[in-house]
C-alpha cells in the first residue's frame, strides 16, 4: 500500500517526475552504449588478433598496416615484394604465414587473395561448397552471402580499389564455390581468393587514371607488370637483386601475417626486418593497445559527462522531493493519524525515488540499445563492423543499476528524514 | 470507551494546561468548548497520542497509552482511534475509495474495501468512490474524512472542530451524523469545538479555560 501511494503520487507531479525521468534516462542511455561499445569493440579486436605475433608489410605507420591488415578498416600503407616477403616466411622460427593481397572489391566488400592458411589460421569452417582451387574461385564471408544474396555459382566482377564506385576489371568474372560459416571475425565481410587470381586481375596492363591516392611509380620495365593492390608503390630496382629466375619475380602482396615460434623472434624481428629490408613488422598487440589508450580517453570523457548528468538528475529529484515536502507534511499527518509509523514515511519518499530511479533506467537501456542498433547499422556500412545491442552485461549494467539507485536513494535521504521526523501534532495544529 | 486523570501538559514554564478529568463512555457523545488559547486541540491531541501529557493518565479500553512505546503507539492510534480535523487532508494523488481503505491497510494490513464501500454509501457518497478528493465539495470531503475515521471500528472517534467550515445547516446534519454513528458503532464520541451552534445538541459537555 506504501507502494501503492509512492507509486500514484509519483505520477500525480508529471512534471517534475518528467524532468527527472529523461535527465536518468539520458545518462543511462550514454553509459550504457558506452559499456557495450567499448566491451564489443574490444572482443572484436581481440579475437581477430588471435594467433597473429607480427605483422609484416610496407614501411610506413604500423597502426595503419595492422589496422588493414588484420582488421580490414584502413587503406594499406603500401605493398611489399613477395619475393623478400618470402625469404622471412620461410624462415625456420615462422610456424604459420598468411599471405594478403588486396586488390578489388565488390560492392565494397574486399576481396582478398591469401592461400588456404587464411581459413586456417582463423579456424574458418566453410558452410557450404568448397575452398578456392583454381584461379578466380572465391569464398565468400558469411555476412557477404546474407547481406547481397551471393549463393555458390554466382559470378560477380570486382571493381578496383576498396571503394565500390571504382573501375570494374570486366575481363575476368569471379566466381563463388564457398560460403565460410559465420565466425564472428572479419572474415564474415571478406571475398578470399588465391593470390594469383588477384595478380592476374590486374596483368592486363588497363591504366588506373585516378583510382588510387599514391604516386604511380612504374619502371619501364615493370610496366606489364601490374601492381597487385590499390597502393601501388613500387620500389624501384628492388626486383634486381634476385638472380634467379622465380615465377614470383616482381610480384607484389600487401601484408603478411605471422606466426612464430619463438619469443626471441617477436622481439627482435620489429627491429631487424626494417633495418634489412624495405619492410617493416608490426605486433598487433602493441598496436591495439595502443589505439585502444586513444579511445579510452575519449571513452572515460564520455562516461564522466554521462555521471554528470546523473548527478544533476539526483539534484533534480533532491529538489522535486524537498519541495513537495511543505505542501505533503499535512499527508504525512494524515498517514501518521491513521496508524503509520514515521519508518514508513520514511520508506514512501524513499521509494518515490527509487520508483523514478528504476524507470529511468531501465528506459536508459532501451534508448541505449536503440541508440547502439541505430550506431550500428551506420558503423556496419562505414566500417563494415556492427554491435549487437541485445548483448546484456549483468555485470557492468547491474553496477549502473545500482549506481542509479544510489543517486535516488541519496537524493531523497534529506527528504526522506525530514518526514521522519515531522511533528504531527505541531503541523495539524497550525494548519 | 476513554478516561483520563489530572491530565497536565506545558508547551514551556509559563503556558501550563491542566485539563479536567474526562470520562466518555461507549456509544456517548462528550463536547469539549472552550474559547482559542484554551488548549482544546492540545487535549486532542494527547488523547490521540501525538502528543505526551507531563503528568497524569489516558486510558483507552482500559489501556494506558502512555505506557505504549512509539511504535505500538502509532499502531494503537490506528486501530482504536479515529480522528477527524477541522480541514479535510487526503492522500491528494489517491482516490477517494482509496483514501479510505488506506486507514484499514495501516491498522490491520487488510484491504477493507467492501466496508468502505458500505460506509461511504451510508455517508451519500456512492456516486463519488473514484473521484480525486480534490473534486469533492468541502461538505463531501468531511464525510470521506468520517468515513476514513470509522473504517476501522475505533473505541473512540476524536473530532477537532468538525463543523467550523460548514454552513448552519451542514453543521448540524455532520454532528447528528457523528452521534448516531459513535451510537451506531459503540465509539466513545470527542468533539472539540468553539462552535456554539452546537451545544444546544449535546448535554454531556466540559468547559476549558
Amino acid at each position: 500500500m506504501i507502494s501503492k501511494i509512492a507509486w500514484k503520487n509519483t505520477w500525480f507531479k508529471p512534471l517534475n517526475t518528467f524532468l527527472s525521468i529523461i535527465l536518468l534516462t539520458a545518462s543511462v542511455s550514454i553509459i550504457s552504449i558506452l559499456i557495450l561499445l567499448q566491451k564489443q569493440f574490444e572482443e572484436k579486436f581481440s579475437s581477430s588478433m588471435d594467433n597473429i605475433d607480427l605483422v609484416l608489410g610496407a614501411k610506413g605507420s604500423p597502426l595503419q598496416l595492422i589496422l588493414s591488415s588484420v582488421y580490414q578498416i584502413d587503406a594499406p600503407p603500401g605493398n611489399i615484394s613477395y619475393t623478400e616477403a618470402e625469404a622471412w616466411m620461410n624462415k625456420p622460427m615462422v610456424e604459420s604465414a598468411v599471405p594478403l593481397a588486396y586488390g578489388d572489391n565488390y560492392l565494397g566488400y574486399k576481396i582478398v587473395g591469401t592461400t588456404d592458411n587464411y581459413p586456417k589460421h582463423f579456424g574458418l569452417k566453410i558452410q557450404q561448397g568448397t575452398l578456392f582451387a583454381k584461379d578466380f574461385e572465391v569464398v565468400v564471408g558469411s555476412n557477404i552471402a546474407a547481406n547481397i544474396g551471393l549463393k555458390i555459382g554466382d559470378t560477380f566482377f570486382g571493381t578496383h580499389g576498396d571503394v565500390e564506385e571504382g573501375e570494374v576489371h570486366d575481363h575476368h568474372a569471379y566466381k563463388v564455390v564457398g560460403i565460410l560459416a559465420p565466425s564472428g571475425k572479419v572474415a564474415d565481410q571478406l571475398i578470399l581468393t588465391n593470390i594469383a587470381s588477384v595478380w592476374h586481375m590486374h596483368d592486363h596492363g588497363h591504366e588506373h587514371e585516378g583510382s588510387s591516392e599514391e604516386a604511380h611509380n612504374h619502371s619501364s620495365d615493370e610496366a606489364h607488370n601490374h601492381s597487385a593492390d590499390e597502393a601501388h608503390v613500387h620500389a624501384e630496382g628492388e626486383e634486381h637483386h634476385h638472380e634467379e629466375i622465380n615465377p614470383h619475380e616482381g610480384k607484389e602482396i600487401t601484408a603478411v601475417l605471422l606466426k612464430l615460434r619463438n619469443n626471441m623472434a617477436k622481439m627482435t624481428w620489429p627491429r631487424i626486418i626494417p633495418q634489412n629490408t624495405e619492410m617493416q613488422a608490426a605486433s598487433p598487440v602493441l598496436e591495439v593497445n595502443r589505439l585502444f589508450s586513444l579511445f579510452g580517453v575519449g571513452i572515460s570523457a564520455l562516461t564522466y559527462l554521462a555521471y554528470g548528468i546523473m548527478f544533476i538528475s539526483g539534484i533534480s529529484i533532491f529538489v522535486a522531493l524537498y519541495n513537495t515536502l511543505k505542501e505533503r507534511r499535512y499527508e504525512f499527518a494524515l498517514l501518521r493519524i491513521t496508524g503509520a509509523t514515521k519508518f514508513q514515511l520514511l520508506w514512501l519518499v524513499l521509494l518515490e525515488s527509487i520508483f523514478l530511479c528504476t524507470i529511468g533506467f531501465i528506459l536508459g537501456i532501451v534508448f541505449g540499445r536503440i541508440g547502439l542498433y541505430f550506431l550500428s547499422v551506420s558503423s556496419q556500412e562505414e566500417f563494415k563492423m556492427a554491435f549487437d545491442p541485445f548483448e546484456f552485461l549483468w555485470k557492468e549494467e547491474g553496477m549502473l543499476f545500482l549506481a542509479t539507485l544510489s543517486v535516488g536513494i541519496i537524493a531523497a535521504i534529506i527528504p526522506a528524514i525530514k518526514a521522519y521526523s515531522l511533528n504531527i501534532s505541531k503541523t495539524l495544529a497550525n494548519a | 470507551m476513554i478516561k483520563t486523570q489530572n491530565v497536565t501538559f506545558s508547551y514551556s514554564a509559563t503556558q501550563k494546561f491542566h485539563f479536567p478529568d474526562i470520562d466518555c463512555s461507549n456509544g456517548q457523545t462528550l463536547l469539549v468548548t472552550g474559547n482559542s488559547g484554551t488548549g482544546k486541540t492540545t487535549l486532542l491531541h494527547l488523547l490521540g497520542g501525538l502528543l505526551q501529557p507531563t503528568a497524569g493518565n489516558i486510558t483507552i479500553n482500559n489501556q494506558d497509552i502512555l505506557q505504549l512505546n512509539a511504535s505500538k503507539l502509532d499502531a494503537f492510534r490506528g486501530q482504536s482511534i479515529g480522528m477527524i480535523l477541522q480541514k479535510s487532508f487526503f492522500i491528494e494523488a489517491l482516490s477517494v475509495l482509496d483514501n479510505v481503505v488506506l486507514a484499514s491497510w495501516i491498522a490491520k494490513k487488510s484491504k477493507a474495501k467492501e466496508k468502505a464501500l458500505s460506509i461511504l454509501d451510508n455517508l451519500g457518497l456512492k456516486d463519488h468512490v473514484h473521484k480525486l478528493p480534490s473534486q469533492l465539495s468541502i461538505g463531501q470531503q468531511q464525510r470521506v474524512n468520517i468515513a476514513r475515521a470509522l473504517i476501522n471500528n475505533p473505541s473512540v472517534i476524536l473530532a477537532d472542530e468538525p463543523t467550523s467550515s460548514l454552513d448552519d445547516e451542514n453543521a448540524l446534519i455532520v454532528a447528528r451524523l457523528l452521534s448516531d454513528l459513535a451510537k451506531e458503532y459503540q465509539s466513545s464520541l470527542i468533539i472539540v469545538t468553539h462552535d456554539q451552534r452546537l451545544k444546544s445538541l449535546f448535554n454531556h459537555q466540559i468547559t476549558l479555560s
